[in-house]
């Protein structure tokens, strides 16, 4: 693994709000058109985690890399011009708003007006169901139309790191299977690199090529996805199964 | 507002007498919180009525307008900094109190009632009408919040000095009435100075409402006030009628500042709706942001400054030579800019006020006493 | 019959102007969730701008200007000096320190121009136009419908056809989501106050000839009737801003016409009392009431 290939460093990342922690000394290194996941039980800081690489979160310690560039007191909505895209936990479509303008809002920083023109006729595309219901308000849409326009919406910024908070929650199994297939063509065909935070450890493991489990704050272990897959001790004894 | 901004520990109302305290006190007075309020009101009393024996008659007079201010203050920090409930509208209260008592007093000499009994009779009827005024706005309160609660008392603060001018039979408009007060008693001398005799009359129903403020913060009504304003649905959980317990407080501050109004009739000898402006609604609530939300202690700063701080910008003003005109525009003018100014710094920079700020200094010198 | 008709068409000239104060505070309440008790006095200031350079240039268009520009610097400068610094946890500080500024704006207003009436000048005439025998509307009314009536559209246009519009509506509802997503909170926020504080002027411009005149507390009542009208609307509403300002607008002119002037202040307190009390999420509101 060459220096050129790591999109995201972190070193020693500690995080919290007064005096307890919520992250301590995290380590995590994602290489670019990889799939990342971060596994763990409610309240292991993996939310947090992600707060915290996209500037939402002040880190009281530690160091983030991103692109080979300290980022240090670089504002949140700078980052998305750097081509980090973060879909925040319970996916953050604005309900008062339409699939429409949730779309076009995610362009809106981007100078080269023609290409966002394009990249938001890409994620209709790629998103049958948005195209049809385009008028409609965030708040009418499914639990499955909202993470496909979140997704979307990251999409049309065209980003190099994704960082993706529990896409999997309340959705059916069949939709979960359909996003994880996309982030993994989206991972081939663009070589988007995502990190994804999960609690649905199986969906998470059946794209990822790298696996994080956080307990407590803290990194307890990083292996390649396969191997947390494959090694039934090893899976007993981080994620209890 | 932080909680740090709304701390409820008045001095007179701390939680746990500190230890010295109690030592220093005889043991009887620790263990009732009504006889240590009563004997340090006694205590404030005495001083007082020693110092109004030093004062000139100018001093006596600014001294009696504080304590007419501290009623309405005193009332005022109940409700927004123990309550949570904002209210704009209490100069118009005071007004209320006002007129009540001016048009009581008069009725009164009409009659040819005269004594000692007319001056309380007058100033309980004004405390009583402004009860009912308070109720009635206090009974809307209690079903708003925030900013709308805002809106109203504002639009109550606008309205009542209005209402002089529909009603201008009783109230007579814009003029307003003079009121008839009786010179000091006899039995005081013939010579007897009149502002001693109104410091007096003003201190000692400041020293009532603080009294009676300082015994009900204390109580299990003054806990319910401060649970509703910390978390109305904890409260109402902890089975307190939240809605009667806003209500109270509208009715007991009102009542504060009625007699505040009151008192301020029978010191200006005369009552008329531009001395009940928004501006002095603007000017109280300052007065307790400043001295400190949430005590008691504060609401006294907040009345010494609301007669202090003019009274330091006109001389202020005069040190410097200027024209008539510009003089005159600096005057009134200067306090309310010095006054906002202050209220805004205040609200950033030091949410604790004036009182807030002593509380701090005395925790630093008791900290650093023991390693000397 | 004739009254009534002249009533009508002066309340809705009224309310014509309240709406768009009301529009101004609504404005402010859903880019920042706070109610402006200081816009009635910044308008004020703007106003008073105008008039110097009306006075010194002899212009009323150019003081109209510069009443509208100073009203947008009025409106960046509270935000970004004042309001910014402000605990946001509890609405009691936000209304204090809007309070705190009212006093400070009155006062240097006092300083600077004396508390006494001023006169302002209208650039048309005030007389009635009459149809037959019934006298409707001034020269002046129209131009204040005029006026409101593209400061309506303007900022219709301006929210739901262009980016910025998308922009600040987006960090008004979602301000998190929104700095993800590369929008300048922080600068829609300032924009938004600007905006508000440049339409508050415009009323105030409107407004103050057709009463005594320019004075440090000519909003004062004003403001009480456009908060009247914003709750009437539901605070989140724009359009519920409009209709309400236009009710108020001419229920007051029934009230002022038929019973007097002096009873305005406590008619609108009784309005307010009763929208408060009967629909607490006013007449309009789109989304569920929140109280504040």
């Amino acid at each position: 693994m060459t220096a050129d290939d790591v999109i995201l460093q972190v070193k020693g990342l500690t995080a919290g709000y007064g005096a307890a922690p919520v992250l301590q000394e995290v380590d995590l290194t994602v290489r670019a058109g990889t799939i990342a996941a971060v596994l763990g039980a409610n309240g292991a800081g993996k939310t947090t985690l992600l707060r915290t690489l996209s500037g939402l979160v002040r880190p009281s310690g530690g160091e983030i890399v991103y692109g080979g560039q300290p980022l240090r007191d670089v504002p949140v909505e700078q980052l998305v011009r750097r081509g980090m895209a973060h879909v925040p936990e319970g996916r953050g479509v604005v309900a008062e708003l339409t699939v429409d303008e949730n779309l076009r809002l995610g362009g809106l920083w981007r100078r080269d007006r023609e290409d966002a023109a394009k990249a938001l006729t890409e994620v209709y595309e790629l998103f049958e169901p948005l195209a049809q219901r385009r008028r409609s308000a965030g708040h009418q849409l499914s639990g499955g139309e909202r993470q496909m326009l979140a997704l979307g919406r990251a999409l049309v910024a065209r980003p190099k790191l994704l960082l993706l908070d529990e896409p999997s929650l309340g959705l059916a199994p069949r939709v979960i299977a359909q996003i994880m297939a996309l982030l993994r063509q989206l991972r081939d065909s663009t070589g988007l690199t995502v990190l994804l935070v999960e609690q649905n450890v199986r969906s998470a493991l059946s794209v990822a090529d790298e696996a994080v489990v956080m307990s407590l704050g803290r990194i307890v272990t990083a292996t390649s996805a396969d191997r947390l897959r494959d090694d039934e001790e090893l899976r007993h004894a981080y994620l209890g199964f | 507002m932080s909680e740090q901004t709304i701390t409820p520990a008045a001095p007179a109302a701390a939680p746990a007498p500190a230890p010295k305290r109690s030592v220093a006190l005889p043991g009887f007075l620790s263990g009732s919180t009504l006889l240590r309020h009563l004997v340090l009101a006694v205590l404030a009393g005495v001083l007082l009525f020693l110092l109004t024996q030093q004062l000139d008659p100018f001093r006596n007079f600014q001294l009696a307008t504080v304590a007419a201010y501290l009623c309405a203050t005193a009332g005022l920090t109940l409700l927004v900094g123990m309550n949570g409930q904002l209210s704009l509208g209490h100069g118009a209260l005071m007004a209320v109190g006002a007129y009540t008592v001016a048009l009581a007093q008069n009725a009164f000499a009409d009659k040819g009632i005269t004594g000692n009994q007319v001056l309380p009779l007058s100033l309980a009827l004004g405390v009583l009408v402004t009860m009912a005024a308070g109720a009635v706005i206090g009974l809307a309160a209690a079903r708003l919040r925030g900013p709308y609660l805002a809106g109203v008392t504002l639009a109550v603060a606008v309205a009542v000095p209005a209402a002089t001018v529909t009603f201008d039979e009783t109230f007579n408009s814009e003029q307003g009435l003079s009121v008839a007060v009786e010179p000091p008693p006899l039995s005081l001398g013939l010579y007897f100075p009149n502002e001693r005799w109104q410091a007096w009359v003003a201190l000692t129903g400041a020293l009532l409402t603080m009294l009676l403020l300082a015994n009900l913060v204390r109580s299990r009504v003054g806990r319910n006030l401060r649970a509703v304003r910390d978390d109305e649905v904890a409260a109402r959980l902890a089975g307190i009628h939240v809605g009667r317990t806003q209500v109270l407080a509208f009715v007991v501050s009102a009542a504060s500042a009625g007699l505040g109004g009151g008192l301020m009739a029978l010191l200006a000898q005369s009552v008329s709706p531009g001395a009940f402006s928004l501006t002095l609604s603007l000017f109280l609530l300052m007065a307790v942001v400043i001295g400190g939300l949430g005590s008691l202690s504060g609401a006294v700063w907040g009345a010494v400054l609301l007669v202090a701080l003019p009274d330091l910008t006109h001389d202020s003003a005069q040190l410097v030579s200027l024209s008539p005109a510009v003089a005159q525009r600096l005057e009134g003018n200067l306090p309310l800019a010095v006054f906002g100014l202050t209220l805004i710094v205040v609200m950033i920079a030091a949410p604790g006020g004036v009182q807030g700020l002593l509380r701090r200094i005395g925790a630093r010198v008791r900290r650093r006493a023991p390693a000397r | 019959m004739d009254r009534f008709v002249f009533l009508t068409f002066d309340g809705l000239s009224k309310g014509a102007v309240l709406a768009a104060f009301a529009l101004a505070l609504v404005l402010i309440w859903r880019a920042a969730r706070i109610v402006n008790f200081a816009q009635g006095a910044m308008a004020v200031a703007a106003a008073y701008a105008g008039y110097s350079v009306t006075s010194a240039t002899g212009s009323y268009w150019l003081g109209f200007a510069a009443a509208l520009v100073g009203g947008l610097l009025i409106g960046v400068v509270v935000e970004r000096a004042v309001m910014r610094f402000v605990d946001h946890s509890s609405p009691l500080s936000e209304v204090i320190v809007a309070l705190g500024l009212v006093l400070v704006v009155q006062a240097v207003l006092g300083m600077v121009y004396g508390n006494e009436f001023l006169p302002a000048g209208t650039p048309f005439s005030r007389n009635a136009l009459s149809v037959g025998d019934v006298p409707l509307l001034s020269r002046y009314d129209l131009f204040v419908f005029g006026a409101v009536l593209l400061v309506l559209l303007g900022l219709a246009l301006l929210f739901t056809r262009t980016s910025v519009g998308l922009r600040m509506r987006a960090s008004a509802f979602a301000p998190e989501v929104s700095r993800l997503l590369g929008v300048n909170v922080g600068g829609m926020l300032t924009l938004g106050w600007a905006l508000a504080s440049a339409v508050g002027a415009l009323a105030a411009l409107l407004v103050i000839p057709t009463e005594l005149g320019l004075h440090p507390h000519a909003m004062d009542l004003v403001f009480v009737s456009a908060f009247t009208a914003a709750v009437v609307g539901g605070l989140d509403s724009p359009p519920g801003a409009v209709v309400g300002g236009l009710t108020v607008g001419l229920i007051l002119s029934y009230v002022s016409g038929y019973l007097g002037s002096d009873v305005t202040p406590m008619a609108v307190l009784v309005l307010l009392l009763a929208v408060l009390l009967v629909r607490p999420g006013g007449l309009f509101s789109s989304t569920v009431a929140r109280q504040a």
